[in-house]
């Protein structure tokens, strides 16, 4: 027999090897060298693009329609709400000058600002408000965004300026509904919106004109120079579509995108040399997301509340914020952002105590009687499934290291990552699951109706672990009903305390976004918000400026 | 050879019919529905809203109506509108995306033919050389090699290290700043490496297939008559060998359409190029049905083309064909 | 034809050549490693210890660590496992498939033979990698999924290659022979005519086998392959992606595995192939 080290075969193989060892010892460096640093204070200055990296390409341009990322951050630029959102999350102004809300909290007046135009040249005005309430609340029209709209009872224009609506009963979420977009009558009115040309040309009047689409590869926006709060000072915003993340981290390396949001593990280890952070910016801060591990509250398992409080104490956060976000994100104590009026900061994190889940579970009956290493009760081992969306790695790895730390107290659980629609449609809605690892994103306004309140336990609900509580059923009512943020706030403070004591979510973490954007760019303020709410601020100095456009 | 034509035509009626069925049944073995994914975990989804969007998308018939009315709009050439939010109509869709998927595989098939060739003739003339072993585990690394791995250390190396090439996409983001020579000095920098990972997958099947050829045209008498005749060893091999050798490629250019299509998901998710692949995956992971029932019927489709152009071609080389 | 000479004949062509032979002995390993894999392995693949996540290769971790801190050379080794169950039982469903058909079509001619080589070429029209996205993102990109989805669309090359065998030599003299004697269809086609046809169906499975490992990483890279905690060389070699300027070690190994395993198998399938095609004899 012949030997390997005889074979003609190796010598390439080995050349192959060296080679590859060579790119790789090498990859560190980046290409484009570093801006000039500019002495003195920046001024402000017109021109130039940012160009942002998006994994998927927008589908659908017309504001509750394209439900996907890339759709929103174009819609977003392009239209306006008759309210927004300032950096502290607090709702300001916007196309509407100011509003009174009456005394019964029935009825929302928006005076609107005058002299706004479309960019097609057409003026806005209160018709438009109207159009855009029937035209979300549509049978024909395909948005999942209705459900707020439709507690509307009238809306009427009072004149081109003055827009009202009545709803059924007090809704205090009633003025966050309307940070929607607000769409051009005159172009959808008695179109069918599936063949409107706005899908693929939006029409707004936001600070960006829509200019070109080149479909599967980028998305270009041109400033609106009569934008009502001002001529954005970048001249272009460009959207480009990445399918692959390390591809795109590579586009970023190499200077073709601005920016992108990073992985904690980027952000941890890819992007600390000195010559990266002389070319770019690092943000982070607190997202408006949470991941839950949620019990199916109909299992016999776990109707305990000492079973679910066990194996809330056997699972150690801050382990799973170290190794699966580096450290990027805070435990999760309920279902408000930290930080926000809402959430209660005397409840903290339930702790990692072994002894501690061993001692509850055994008061709940589970014991180690067949000494095999899985706690037992009445013959029936305490294991179960935990179903999670394939194709979410930190999701996985959470579920990985829960695993992991549920067997040292004698739990056993498999772990199933499932495609994302079978999840929901298999397991998720029909109800036919033990324990979920998922994640919620926080609406703009807290109202936890639709996740908790026991009417949403049917199939196809969204309180699909079955949680039912009376209290917690009046306390969500009472809040939704006043608009006194004061006697919200002391409803979802008790709220909290018995989600808390219950514990039919295991509260795992809120992630921090990641974003990290050129450092060519200037005007960019981090705040509760994020850094995207003031992007008309942004500006490049005359002298960094690395686009040029003709006027 | 008209009648041929004709003949040949006929035959690819069942197919078509095999097809679209194969294409119906994939898709609707699947839990889910395509509306799922749209409607994402938002607390401010209700459930009517859910029913209101499945009754919508006509989700709510029978399979075999389903199936049914899909085959008759496919008779007028209409696949149906993409379930996308985009809603526009499928055909459009593939259609905007097939030339750039069909412009890469063309070229790789023609980078495959140039480097294969010349290789499978100079294997076949020195089997088992040391030259023949070298190229074998040449091509079979090309092979064997991951897609997607090489294509990233490609990027590595030449879209970062040395700043040679772009990186990913079709153009740069100052395309249309550019003149006309630019453009297409831009367009090529962009296709270089999707062209060459592409091909070097391609490379071993072809330059194999031409090693064995070659080898048993080598053997067949004519050639032992030439040889024989005292003619020049070149021209043996050249004139007489080739010739025949290379008359069943044709037919294997043809048979390879589908592996290309196939691979274009691949290398166009990860350089980024917006083509029949990308779009066909994206399609898949959305459950856009008519979308994915339309990829698979239009990537048949174009694979019974390439087959009847290779039987054409070869029918109007070698006349005995025909007949049969 | 007595086989055993033509079992020594074929070994004796073959070991002549050195490419197949060191295809042979790759393979041979990858066999041994996958089948001792709990006594070889040096750690738990699925032990995790988030304080040493991508660690580079030392006498603790030979191969480094990846993101959850496991030992990257234990989940190379129990991924070669699965790596070899994935080939073989997709290539073992696409050839009992093929050798069915196959003779089926062979054996009987006729409308049978015609509607199932339609079958053939309607099948070998679709890109068969659009046919497993399809199907295996539909349903669920369980290891058995996989499995049995590359089964599914790779029988046609084996079920031509039985029919063509069968064709030629079912007219032959043993054949009418046995029929004479009263055997049955049943039995011609499995003692008599089978045995026959199975060289170039060995030669066709082996680069079955090559052909699915890849298949499974370029799943694996979409993210439907073979899914984690489960280790298999795509889903490795996949992580490694998002880290290749931090962590080389994290696809460098699963990608040299994929590259040196898949050469293998062609190049054994290659020497299997001329060792037993006595056209090709020097």
């Amino acid at each position: 027999m012949n030997s390997n080290t005889s074979c003609p075969g190796l010598p390439p193989l080995k050349i192959l090897l060296v080679v590859l060892c060579l790119f790789l010892a090498t990859a560190c460096q980046d290409t484009e060298p570093p801006p000039p640093q500019i002495s003195g204070p920046v001024e402000p200055a017109y021109g130039d693009a940012i160009v942002s990296g998006t994994i998927g390409d927008a589908s659908n341009l017309i504001p509750y329609i394209g439900s996907d990322v890339s759709s929103s951050e174009v819609t977003g630029l392009v239209f306006d709400g008759l309210v927004k959102l300032d950096k502290n999350l607090e709702i300001e102004p916007n196309l509407a000058e100011s509003w009174e809300i009456s005394e019964d909290g029935l009825t929302i007046t928006f005076h609107l600002r005058q002299g706004v135009k479309w960019h097609d040249g057409e003026p806005f005005t209160a018709q438009d408000c109207l159009f855009t309430y029937q035209f979300v609340t549509d049978p024909d029209t395909p948005t999942p965004y209705a459900a707020d709209l439709m507690q509307v009872e009238t809306a009427q224009v009072l004149d081109p300026y003055t827009f009202r609506v009545k709803y059924k009963r007090p809704f205090s979420r009633a003025l966050y509904a309307w940070l929607g977009d607000i769409v051009p009558r005159h172009l959808l009115e008695g179109v069918n919106v599936r063949e409107s040309p706005l899908a693929r040309r939006p029409i707004g009047t936001g600070p960006y004109k829509f200019e070109t689409w080149k479909a599967g590869s980028s998305i270009q926006l041109k400033y609106n120079p009569d934008y009502f709060r001002g001529r954005p000072y970048l001249d272009r915003y460009v959207i480009k579509v990445i399918p692959d993340s390390a591809t795109m981290f590579l586009e970023l390396k190499a200077g073709s995108i601005d920016q992108m949001g990073l992985s904690p593990l980027q952000y941890a280890r890819q992007t600390d040399s000195k010559e990266f952070k002389a070319r770019f910016n690092k943000y982070c801060y607190l997202a408006s997301s949470y991941l839950y591990l949620g019990y199916n509250l109909r299992n016999r398992l776990f109707q305990d509340k000492r079973v679910r409080q066990g194996l809330s104490h056997a699972i150690n956060r801050e382990e799973i914020i170290d190794g699966v976000l580096m450290g990027y994100g805070r435990p999760a104590t309920g279902g408000f952002k930290p930080g926000t009026w809402a959430c209660d900061p005397n409840i903290k994190p339930v702790t990692f105590d072994q002894d501690k889940a061993r001692e509850l579970l055994a008061q709940a009956g589970w014991k180690d009687t067949d000494q095999d290493g899985v706690l037992d009760k009445d013959g029936i081992p305490l294991a179960f499934t935990i179903v999670t969306n394939q194709g979410n790695s930190q999701r996985l790895k959470t579920a990985i290291i829960i695993q992991e730390r549920f067997k040292e107290v004698g739990v056993k659980v498999k772990i199933r990552a499932v495609e994302w629609s079978a999840l929901l449609k298999e397991f998720i809605d029909k109800q036919n699951f033990e324990a979920t690892i998922m994640g919620w994103t926080l609406p703009l306004d807290p109202d936890p109706f639709a996740v908790w309140h026991s009417s949403k336990t049917e199939p196809g609900g969204l309180n699909f672990i079955g949680y039912h509580n009376e209290e917690v059923d009046r306390l969500i009512l009472s809040a939704r009903e006043t608009f006194d943020q004061e006697k919200r706030k002391a409803a979802y403070y008790r709220f909290q305390e018995i989600i808390h004591e219950e514990q039919p979510y295991n509260f795992l973490y809120v992630p921090d976004a990641l974003p990290v954007v050129a450092s060519r760019i200037h005007g960019i303020d981090p705040a509760p918000a994020g850094i995207g709410y003031n992007l008309i601020k942004w500006f490049v100095p005359k002298q960094l400026q690395k686009y040029h456009y003709q006027p | 050879m008209f009648f041929y034509l004709f003949k040949r035509l006929l035959t690819m009626i069942p197919l078509l019919l095999g097809i679209t069925l194969i294409s119906f049944t994939v898709i609707h073995l699947a839990p889910g529905k395509p509306t799922d994914l749209a409607l994402d975990l938002n607390p401010a989804v209700t459930k009517e809203v859910k029913e209101k969007m499945e009754r919508l998308y006509g989700l709510d018939k029978p399979l075999h109506v389903q199936y049914w009315n899909w085959l008759k709009r496919l008779a007028v050439l209409d696949f149906g509108n993409s379930f996308a939010t985009d809603g526009r109509p499928v055909l459009d869709k593939i259609g905007e995306r097939l030339p750039i998927t069909i412009t890469i595989n063309l070229l790789s098939m023609a980078l495959i033919m140039a480097v294969a060739i010349p290789l499978g003739i100079a294997s076949a003339t020195r089997p088992h050389s040391l030259f023949d072993q070298a190229t074998t585990v040449f091509v079979f690394v090309g092979f064997a090699i991951p897609t997607f791995w090489l294509a990233l250390l490609l990027m590595i190396l030449f879209g970062l290290e040395l700043n040679w090439l772009p990186i990913s996409g079709l153009t740069s983001y100052n395309y249309d700043q550019l003149g006309p020579f630019m453009q297409a000095w831009d367009r090529v920098q962009h296709l270089i490496l999707p062209v060459l990972i592409s091909a070097f997958g391609g490379l071993a099947g072809m330059s194999r297939y031409m090693r064995a050829n070659m080898l048993e045209v080598i053997r067949q008498d004519y050639i032992t008559t030439a040889r024989a005749k005292g003619l020049k060893e070149r021209v043996v091999i050249y004139k007489h060998a080739l010739r025949n050798a290379l008359m069943p490629v044709i037919t294997l250019l043809g048979l390879s359409v589908p592996g290309l299509i196939g691979g274009s998901v691949i290398f166009e998710s990860i350089f980024a190029i917006p083509g029949l692949g990308q779009l066909f995956y994206q399609g898949v992971m959305s459950r856009d049905y008519p979308l994915v029932m339309g990829g698979l019927v239009i990537g048949a489709v174009l694979t019974l083309l390439g087959n009847l152009l290779a039987d054409l071609s070869y029918a109007i080389v070698d006349p005995r064909i025909r007949v049969k | 034809m007595p086989s055993g000479t033509l079992a020594q004949e074929t070994w004796r062509r073959f070991k002549t050549n050195k490419l197949a032979m060191a295809g042979a002995v790759v393979v041979l390993f990858l066999f041994v490693i996958s089948i001792l894999a709990p006594l070889v392995s040096p750690h738990d693949p699925n032990q995790f210890h988030l304080k040493r996540v991508l660690e580079s290769p030392s006498w603790d971790h030979l191969l480094g660590t990846d993101e959850l801190g496991r030992d990257v050379l234990a989940r190379m080794i129990y991924g070669a496992q699965i790596s070899l169950k994935v080939g073989f039982v997709a290539v073992g469903i696409a050839t009992l498939i093929g050798i069915v058909l196959g003779a089926l079509a062979g054996y009987y001619s006729g409308w049978v033979d015609a509607v199932i080589m339609r079958l053939v070429d309607i099948m070998l029209c679709f890109p068969a990698f659009f046919l497993i996205l399809a199907v295996i993102a539909l349903l669920e990109p369980s290891i058995w999924n996989i499995m049995i989805v590359i089964g599914l669309t790779s029988w046609m090359g084996v079920a031509r290659l039985v029919r063509a065998e069968f064709m030629g030599l079912k007219n032959r003299e043993f054949v009418s022979a046995a029929r004479v004697l009263g055997a049955s269809d049943y039995r011609i086609i499995f003692r008599h005519l089978m045995p026959n046809a199975m060289a170039p169906v060995l030669v066709s499975a082996t680069l079955g086998v090559a052909g699915a490992i890849l298949t499974e990483s370029a799943l694996s890279f979409l993210g439907i392959g073979v899914q984690p905690p489960t280790p298999s060389w795509g889903n490795i070699l996949t992580a490694g992606k998002d880290n290749i300027e931090v962590a080389w070690w994290l696809s460098v190994f699963p990608g040299l595995a994929i590259l040196v395993t898949v050469l293998a198998y062609n190049l054994l399938g290659e020497g299997l192939r001329e060792a037993l095609d006595p056209r090709l004899r020097e």
